[in-house]
């Protein structure tokens, strides 16, 4: 399930998918034939409903139409940044690897903002408690032995802000 | 009990693990894979897990009002909305934290924001409707509050997959 990116041609969205996207942003209609719901919102034949949201999964522009749990309420309550600073002839191979761990949630490479930043390698883990979460790391650590030489864990400690992806009405066309 | 990991704004059931159903668990778990884009999906997801469509509606309305599930429909991946997504970081004086958390929080292009316990303190994912969104925003942002912002956006993908098993 692991992907590395290389990104596919972008294809601007579709009225219709945009249309779509504003319209579930809350959420996929709860009801036994959601598309047929939507359809009659917006006027569109749920055939086609089905069929944008099929194209647009299998573009990529949608991951999965899927429930989002609040980590917290799961009982995962450690959320912990894991940052390492990996060689860069290193990071490819070993940003896979990281990745491919089964308790790595999201694993990027990112740039470093020297002197106060040195980590190009994020990997996100949670766990149940700090110890848990630790435990993890030092798996992780093992695995990238001496291709990284600095590591820490970010927690957090408070959740700021939480609002999700959002699209914002365009500007009607003049 | 830790001071650690408590996330605030988030009620007063986070120091509590629910004890959850069969179904509550079946439809956690499951549902966060995806739903299956065929002309009935409720049903089929509800003849995998061997319960009705109507007690798989149920479930799913129960856990998102009670706040288990924050949200159940596509989740969008910005980057290929031909938008911008990027993750930022702010170092920021304890003095001056709450101030900066309500600015930067004032963003619409601010999607999640977390404090985090490092001297870049303040984390923060910003999408945009254009890719030139991003620089923008970064801008505006460090004009409002007066601290400067780390771009970090992601250089390689290398694994997204989210599931937390109950």
């Amino acid at each position: 399930m692991s992907t590395s990116t290389l990104k596919s041609e972008q294809r601007p969205l579709t009225q219709q998918d945009r249309e779509l996207i504003m319209a579930t942003q809350e959420g996929l209609p709860l009801v036994p034939d959601p598309w047929g719901e939507l359809g009659r919102q917006l006027n569109m034949a749920p055939e086609d409903v089905l069929a944008r949201f099929q194209e647009m999964q299998n573009s990529g522009v949608i991951r999965r139409v899927a429930a989002v749990p609040d980590h917290y309420k799961l009982g995962y309550r450690y959320n912990g940044m894991t940052v390492w600073d990996v060689n860069d002839e290193a990071i490819a191979e070993m940003g896979q690897q990281v990745g491919d761990l089964p308790f790595v949630s999201h694993c990027y490479r990112r740039p470093r903002h020297l002197p106060y930043w040195s980590f190009n390698l994020f990997a996100m883990v949670h766990g149940t408690s700090r110890e848990e979460v630790e435990e993890k790391a030092q798996r992780i650590k093992a695995l990238l032995g001496d291709t990284c030489s600095g590591n820490t864990i970010l927690y957090s400690s408070a959740i700021l802000k939480k609002t999700g992806l959002r699209l914002r009405k365009q500007q009607p066309t003049p | 009990m830790s001071a650690i990991a408590k996330p605030s704004n988030r009620g007063n059931s986070s120091t509590e693990i629910p004890e959850f159903t069969d179904t509550e668990r079946a439809v956690i778990n499951r549902l966060q894979y995806g739903l299956p884009l065929t002309p009935a999906p409720y049903r089929d997801v509800a003849e995998e897990l061997g319960i009705s469509e109507q007690m798989l509606l149920d479930t799913l309305k129960a856990l998102l009002a009670n706040g288990t599930l924050t949200r159940f429909g596509p989740m969008f991946h910005a980057g290929e909305m031909g938008g911008g997504l990027t993750l930022a970081a702010m170092r920021i004086p304890s003095e001056d934290f709450e101030r900066v958390t309500e600015q930067v929080n004032s963003f619409p292009e601010v999607a999640h924001n977390y404090r985090r316990e490092h001297e870049l303190n303040m984390w923060f994912v910003l999408a945009t409707e254009t890719p030139d969104g991003i620089a923008d925003t970064i801008q505006r942002i460090e004009a409002l509050t007066g601290h400067p912002v780390y771009n970090m956006p992601k250089e390689q993908e290398f694994h997204v997959n989210l599931h937390f098993e109950v």
